[in-house]
């Protein structure tokens, strides 16, 4: 939404300015630029679904980016604005990586959620996120010759109604805004919000208050979007705006944590992004229409429930510290992580294992259920690979504890069983991050948690969520694949040469069927290191009697020729089209269509996600780089023994690849053969209802 | 002639699909210039077959082929429409006592007539958006007998107003006129390839509103459709050059816009039409021509090719002058499937519909 309202203001249109620009930043430029660092190339993490964060900075810098608390950092003005209790819980970094799958669940669970995360939030990282702030801050202000005026506009909401009113009198100062503006001139917009929340009379009072003499233009904009936000409130719902605004003074104070942001919109959110966007890229949307406040509040509640949540940047560092504390399991991060890749998480492969197994019998009630800690286990050490695999594992383990879950005193079940749902992913997450297809199941899972009526029993409500969930397996999975398997066996016929790659397991029933259809054909099996899946599948063809061929990726171009098909899986068709699936998958896929031949991607519709991704960077899994380096039987291999050392070495393993549609002629799902521009209509026309069919 | 059944029987070895029987049936057709009995003489035997069938499981149950053949023997409708027809007629007739039993009924019916000419596209189309209709109309459940039939048999022939010019607000074929006319440009050269009558009536309609344009249509085997095509536009008077459909390449120069019917529309948003519409859309996608498809809804088939040969076999006879040597294997199809990528946009009765937005009606009409 914010992306539309900014391009009109986008000063030069001919110029897309990425990253951390400031508008003006070259009229009233000072002699002493800010260092690159201070700039700190800030990834706007906070609502765009995949920010590509490749780091911008290749100089490594002392003061930067590592150490500013990235995404948005919130202007101290702001708490001196509000004054905050000391106590009033920060989750500076938390973040629990479940709530990325939290995202539709319904708000009250994840109220409760959170509270919990404020909670054990502790305040001296506040101290620590306001004093770096503080000091970037500084830094920028120093650098960028900006009076003080600026902050000490902010200080009190009486001044922003003075900006207000002498809005008219400074439009000469628009040029002379030096490119810090963008920061200090937002926040009085924050506090106009309020003062218009607050005295709808506010905005267009027309009294001369002549204190302040120079605005920016963000301010100027702030005003103007104030004063359409009084009008509108003044009109409508301006008997609700009052009542709320008390409500909004404390919800700003809390908005002020990047944690609320990634939760979306509340009512005072554009509020929100209008003092922190400037920061990150001053020249759009320096204030966000707050005349968005006046909508209805049950409306931003849904859409606050659609927009989802982004997921835990591992770049910064704030947040991963707080991760970290909050985590059962110990973990050492990677020495030498791929600079490129910073964003995911980077651990040393097997570390978690001790410290999971010698917690196995400890008695905690925050302790997993041993059948999650078990599929835990499993993911970690990767006995159960596979989006079907894994997704049936994790469901069938989550059956095993709600079967075992009794309410305790005082709660309500689904509150509770939300909230342990939650615990356990993330427990789930920190064993190997989920796949695309797990977070669609769970979020299945707590959709069904939330809609239990009531009224309901505690006995009949694990009932019909166990029931739930096997129907979500035999519906969604099992017969989905049989399904699959019926569409795709037409398309195969005598004399074929059909070409799959690694291992799936739909893939491997369309061959075994057609074969035991009568269908003469051959297959050619492509590998790749270092998991060598498609070792499994070649010897489960062989032992139906199936034709194969077996070769590696490496030779992918020259296996083509004179293949008819390729049949591939994936772990998930995002919603424009691109298939995101195991890596080597884009490699065939490309090869394929360089020369012609159908490639096709079995897909059960479950896997599919309304996300769109560009790339394989912004989200990926990276695997144990030792898998790489060493050669299995291969002794002679080892020049790259001790490769952590080196500081110049990083070495990735990536688990996953985004093929673009392009490179795709069909998918085929449960419900028929679609071409890959029609992703978008299967999932608005079956996820209106979720998963009810 | 020997040496021809000789070939034919080659043929049939090959493809499997055409017969002596069927060759010398349709020679037959071909001296009588009576080419709308292809089919039916294609399938007489089946025909047969059917009935025998039919009779032997029901005594007294109508051939809905006859009613098939009888409703598409009128000129102004189309093969989908005449199936749904057909169909709403066996509701008539049906004797069923349930709903359910009219629904088995119906599927017989429709799987027999898929069954007579498995080739044609717009007839299966046709048959599952009826059969769609009929068990997706959740009403009938609750229903008697005699509301339910009398709902499906006023849908049928709604239907049938689509493509019948009933009235000119639900024709198909003339919404797609009026949606497409604006394309054509006044001054523009347009290629066509086959005879269609939705373009033509779209090429009619954008005549009689003013504007001057010239058509080219495409001469050559198996049908002699541009004759046709030709023929009918200068009877509106319009200015007409005709080429062999070897020369589209060399014509595609002078050329606008390419306008094209189609027998189906599938899936991944690509047509099936008359063989050489996919050599005409490479031609002009290679120079970078726009190429126009107009064709009705009730053509959107569930089918999705990934090549030619995907396609079920419609075979034709096609003549070549003197003996062949047997050797020699004629290639019969008389159609080919154009790939979405090639093709600009679809008219349609839905709208003017980009390919990838054929994939969203249908998933919406069948799921």
């Amino acid at each position: 939404m914010e992306t539309r309202r900014g391009a009109r203001m986008v000063i030069d249109p001919k110029v897309r300015q990425v990253g951390f620009v400031t508008p003006g930043s070259e009229l009233g430029r000072p002699a002493a630029p800010e260092p690159p660092g201070a700039a700190a190339p800030v990834p706007v993490v906070a609502n765009s679904p995949s920010p590509v964060i490749i780091p911008l900075l290749l100089i490594p810098d002392t003061s930067s980016l590592r150490t500013t608390p990235l995404p948005v950092p919130s202007p101290p003005s702001r708490r001196v604005v509000a004054a905050p209790p000391a106590d009033d819980s920060m989750p500076l970094g938390s973040y629990n990586p479940s709530d990325a799958i939290l995202g539709s669940s319904q708000g009250s669970s994840e109220r409760t959620g959170n509270n919990d995360k404020h909670g054990s939030a502790p305040t001296d990282s506040l101290a620590d996120m306001s004093l770096s702030n503080a000091s970037t801050l500084a830094i920028r202000l120093e650098g960028l010759n900006v009076t003080n005026d600026g902050i000490s506009n902010v200080l009190s909401t009486s001044t922003v109604r003075s900006a207000v009113a002498a809005a008219p009198t400074s439009v000469e100062h628009a040029f002379q805004t030096s490119s810090g503006q963008g920061i200090i001139g937002s926040v009085p917009a924050v506090s106009v919000d309020m003062a218009a929340a607050a005295n709808p009379q506010a905005g267009i009072d027309p009294r001369p208050m002549p204190l302040k003499d120079r605005t920016s233009k963000a301010e100027r904009r702030a005003i103007q979007e104030a004063q359409r936000a009084a009008k509108a409130a003044a009109k409508g719902v301006g008997t609700d705006i009052a009542a709320i605004a008390d409500g909004n003074v404390a919800n700003e104070v809390k908005s002020s944590k990047p944690s609320s942001q990634k939760k979306g919109l509340s009512e005072k959110k554009p509020a929100v992004f209008s003092d922190k966007k400037p920061v990150v890229s001053s020249d759009k949307k320096p204030v966000v229409s707050s005349d968005k406040k006046s909508a209805e509040k049950a409306s931003e509640k849904d859409k606050r429930k659609d927009i989802p949540a982004p997921r835990m940047q591992f770049d910064d560092e704030q947040r991963v510290a707080k991760a970290k504390r909050r985590s059962l399991i110990e973990q050492t991060e990677a020495k030498n992580r791929v600079e490129l890749f910073r964003h995911l998480p980077q651990f040393l492969h097997g570390t978690q294992l001790p410290s999971l197994e010698s917690k196995f019998f400890h008695e905690d009630p925050l302790h997993p259920h041993p059948s999650v800690f078990q599929v835990g286990l499993q993911y970690l050490t990767r006995e159960i690979v596979g989006g079907n695999a894994r997704c049936i594992a994790m469901l069938m383990a989550f059956r095993d504890m709600i079967n075992d879950y009794s309410t305790p005193m005082e709660k309500t079940l689904v509150r509770d069983l939300t909230a342990k749902i939650n615990s356990h992913v993330s427990f789930l997450i920190t064993c190997r991050p989920i796949s695309i297809s797990m977070g669609n199941a769970i979020k299945f899972l707590k959709t069904r948690i939330a809609s239990l009526p009531v009224t309901v029993s505690e006995f009949e409500a694990k009932h019909s969520l166990i029931l739930e969930i096997d129907r979500f397996i035999q519906e969604k999975i099992v017969f989905a694949d049989n399904e699959i398997v019926k569409h795709a066996v037409t398309k195969i016929r005598d004399g074929d040469v059909l070409l799959t790659h690694g291992s799936s397991c739909v893939v491997e029933m369309i061959l075994v069927r057609a074969f035991e259809l009568g269908k003469k054909f051959q297959v050619v099996v492509i590998d790749s290191r270092p998991r060598l899946e498609g070792k499994g599948l070649l010897r489960r063809l062989l032992g139906k009697g199936l034709h194969c061929t077996y070769t590696h990726i490496n030779a992918a171009s020259y296996a083509m020729q004179g293949v008819t098909r390729v049949f591939l899986g994936a772990a998930s068709v995002l919603s424009n089209g691109t298939v995101y699936s195991r890596v080597g998958t884009a490699c065939v896929a490309m090869v394929a269509h360089a020369l012609g031949v159908p490639v096709m991607i079995c897909c059960e519709t479950y896997k599919f996600h309304e996300r769109v991704q560009l790339d394989s960077i912004c989200s990926n899994e990276l695997g144990d780089p030792d898998a790489l380096v060493e050669v299995h039987g291969r002794k002679d291999v080892y020049s790259l023994r001790g490769w952590a050392d080196s500081k110049h070495l990083h070495v990735l393993n990536l688990m996953y690849d985004a093929t673009p549609a392009d490179y795709v002629s069909m998918i085929i799902t449960e419900l028929g053969m679609v071409p890959p521009t029609s992703v978008p209509v299967i999932l608005r026309e079956y996820r209106k209802v979720p998963y009810v069919m | 002639m020997k040496s021809e059944e000789e070939i034919s029987r080659r043929r049939g070895e090959v493809s499997g699909a055409v017969t002596y029987e069927w060759l010398t049936q349709a020679e037959a057709a071909r001296f009588h210039k009576d080419p709308d009995n292809f089919k039916p003489l294609r399938a007489s035997s089946l025909v047969g077959q059917q009935q025998q069938r039919l009779s032997d499981e029901r005594e007294g149950l109508f051939s809905v082929i006859d009613e098939f053949n009888l409703w598409r023997s009128k000129p102004e409708l189309a093969e989908a429409v005449a199936a749904i027809k057909a169909l709403t007629a066996v509701i008539q007739r049906s004797e069923a006592t349930t709903m359910m039993g009219l629904e088995i009924d119906l599927k017989k019916a429709s799987e027999a007539l898929k069954a007579w000419d498995e080739t044609s596209i717009s007839l299966s189309a046709g048959c599952d958006l009826f059969m769609r209709y009929v068990t997706r109309t959740s009403a009938l459940e609750y229903e008697d007998i005699v509301a339910g039939k009398a709902r499906l048999i006023e849908r049928g022939e709604k239907f049938g107003e689509i493509s019948l010019k009933a009235s000119p607000r639900t024709n198909a074929r003339q919404t797609i006129a009026l949606l497409g006319k604006d394309f054509v440009q006044d001054g523009s050269t347009i290629l066509t390839h086959g005879c269609s009558r939705v373009v033509l009536a779209l090429l009619k309609l954008a005549a009689s509103n003013g504007k001057h344009f010239h058509v080219i249509c495409t001469e050559g085997r198996p049908k002699n459709s541009g004759v046709e095509m030709a023929n009918q536009l200068l009877s509106a008077k319009i200015p007409v050059s005709l080429i062999i459909d070897s020369a589209i390449a060399y014509t595609m120069e002078k050329v606008d816009m390419v306008l094209v019917g189609a027998d189906g529309v599938v899936e991944s948003g690509g047509i099936i039409n008359m063989i050489g519409t996919y050599q005409a859309a490479l031609v002009a996608h290679s120079m970078s021509k726009p190429v126009y498809v107009a064709a009705e809804s009730y053509k959107f088939a569930r089918m999705y090719p990934l090549d030619q040969r995907d396609l079920p076999l419609a075979p034709c006879y096609v003549h070549f002058p003197g003996a062949l040597p047997e050797s020699v294997i004629a290639e019969v199809s008389t159609r080919d499937y154009t790939p979405p990528k090639y093709l600009t946009l679809l008219f349609t009765d839905l709208g003017v519909l980009t390919p990838s937005a054929v994939s969203d009606e249908l998933i919406q009409l069948y799921l």
